[in-house]
């Protein structure tokens, strides 16, 4: 199915929760509602005509200054019929929640966490919500954009070293 | 007087042997001499990929490897006794053969026992 | 301390027999591999015919700290690795020797980030820096031959 196709179908389903469509280069996008990702996303994985099987990505963006500062974006793929979607949802910085993918996907565990590691961005319902790229006793969430590169000195406090040579 | 018995062709062997562990004693005793030898608690910790170890190595030995070896050195010690019986079969005729089956028949009946009981079950 | 360590004045007896030891010692440096990230391709490299790290003695690539002498720190050592890297190198036996090897190992390369070590010798004692992104195994090579330098000049049985 072409994007439009696949948006189109998508818009008759749910047509107050989605914000905004787009299709550019050959990619189709869709902009939705926070509180309606689970519907949309357990329709786009139950229909037999979507079949969304495959979660390629879930990534997030950081739009400092504006008032919904986080957007996770999801990428899925069809492995049956060969095609592709984007979902964007919003959050703002209060209240910087969403709903888990856990249930439907299982793939979306660990990018969950990459994401909640990175950017702080908490999941609702996710069975294993800790940190997986930084270390445990990590403080902070190092992608956003008002975390310094260099960090806050955590890359050279070390307690395991002995006194030995 | 009884005389004395003094193997001298073995000598050679006695040679070799008293070399052969010189080298082996002399090669770890060097090594013993020269080797440094720091220990500290984080050396002597078990190697897990440079994590720490979490549990012990030790685990409650699965107990089917023990039985298996009993029932091993019984039969085995069967077939020690019949080695020489079949070697002088020729020479010591029906009465033998007679006395070396009922030794077998009671310990076949041993090992139906242990079959019936599960003792070569590997599974339970 | 092995008993015979540092025990006697400098003479043509105790020279010999450091002399001995330390080739005995830079003849059979065996690596442990702790390939991190893009390094590691080019300390594979080494292995091969054409560089062929076996003629110096550094035959054999041991996974396990306990037997070998060298590290070789081949890669990025992010803080979440670090203090798997200490333990590692905690569980060599003496003699060992450090070769940070590459940009990463030695000052955290182009990567001034968060979460990179910014020079893995802040964590262990290291021997020999070999530059380079990655250093062509000309020069890891060339690392390694100056680590048997540094192994002739030790001293073993004098003060």
């Amino acid at each position: 199915m072409t994007p439009e196709l696949i948006i189109d179908k998508i818009k008759n389903r749910f047509p107050d929760n989605i914000l905004s469509t787009k299709v550019e280069f050959g990619e189709g996008t869709v902009s939705i509602k926070r509180g309606s990702l689970l519907d949309v996303c357990r329709f786009l994985h139950d229909d037999p005509e979507l079949y969304f099987d495959f979660i390629t990505d879930i990534c997030s963006v950081d739009f400092i200054g504006h008032e919904e500062r986080f957007e996770v974006v999801y990428h899925f793929y069809s492995v049956r019929h060969n095609h592709r979607i984007r979902i964007k949802a919003r959050a703002p910085e209060k209240d910087a929640v969403i709903d888990s993918l856990c249930p439907i996907w299982k793939g979306a565990n660990w990018l969950e966490r990459e994401v909640y590691d990175l950017m702080g961005i908490n999941f609702i319902g996710h069975p294993d919500m800790r940190r997986i790229l930084m270390p445990e006793d990590f403080a902070g969430h190092p992608l956003r954009k008002d975390y310094p590169t260099e960090g806050r000195g955590e890359r050279s406090t070390f307690d395991f070293i002995p006194d030995i040579d | 007087m009884p005389e004395t018995f003094l193997p001298e062709s073995y000598l050679p062997v006695l040679i070799f042997l008293i070399i052969a562990s010189g080298f082996a004693i002399g090669t770890l005793a060097v090594g013993w001499l020269i080797r440094p030898s720091r220990p500290y608690a984080k050396k002597l910790s078990p190697y897990e990929s440079g994590n720490p170890p979490f549990s012990d190595a030790r685990q409650p030995f699965p107990i089917r490897y023990y039985i298996i070896a009993m029932l091993f050195v019984i039969f085995d010690i069967e077939a020690v006794f019949l080695y020489p019986w079949a070697a002088a079969f020729n020479k010591i005729g029906l009465y033998a053969l007679v006395e070396m089956v009922l030794f077998i028949i009671i310990l076949f009946v041993g090992y139906i026992y242990a079959l019936g009981k599960g003792a070569l079950d590997w599974e339970s | 301390m092995g008993i015979l360590e540092r025990q006697f004045e400098e003479n043509v007896l105790t020279t010999t027999v450091d002399a001995m030891v330390n080739w005995a010692r830079k003849s059979s440096i065996w690596p442990m591999t702790f390939g991190l990230a893009c390094c590691a391709i080019e300390m594979m490299a080494i292995t091969v015919p054409r560089y062929d790290i076996a003629r110096l003695g550094a035959e054999v690539f041991r996974a396990t700290p306990r037997q070998s002498d060298l590290m070789i720190v081949a890669g990025t050592l992010t803080r979440k690795m670090a203090s798997v890297l200490r333990q590692v190198y905690d569980q060599m036996p003496e003699p060992r020797y450090v070769i940070a090897m590459g940009t990463c190992a030695t000052s955290g390369g182009i990567f001034n980030t968060y979460s990179v070590v910014q020079g893995v010798d802040q964590i262990v004692p290291v021997d020999v820096f070999v530059p380079g992104c990655p250093p062509r195994p000309e020069a890891l090579i060339h690392g390694i031959i100056t680590l048997q330098k540094k192994i002739e000049q030790q001293k073993f049985l004098r003060k």
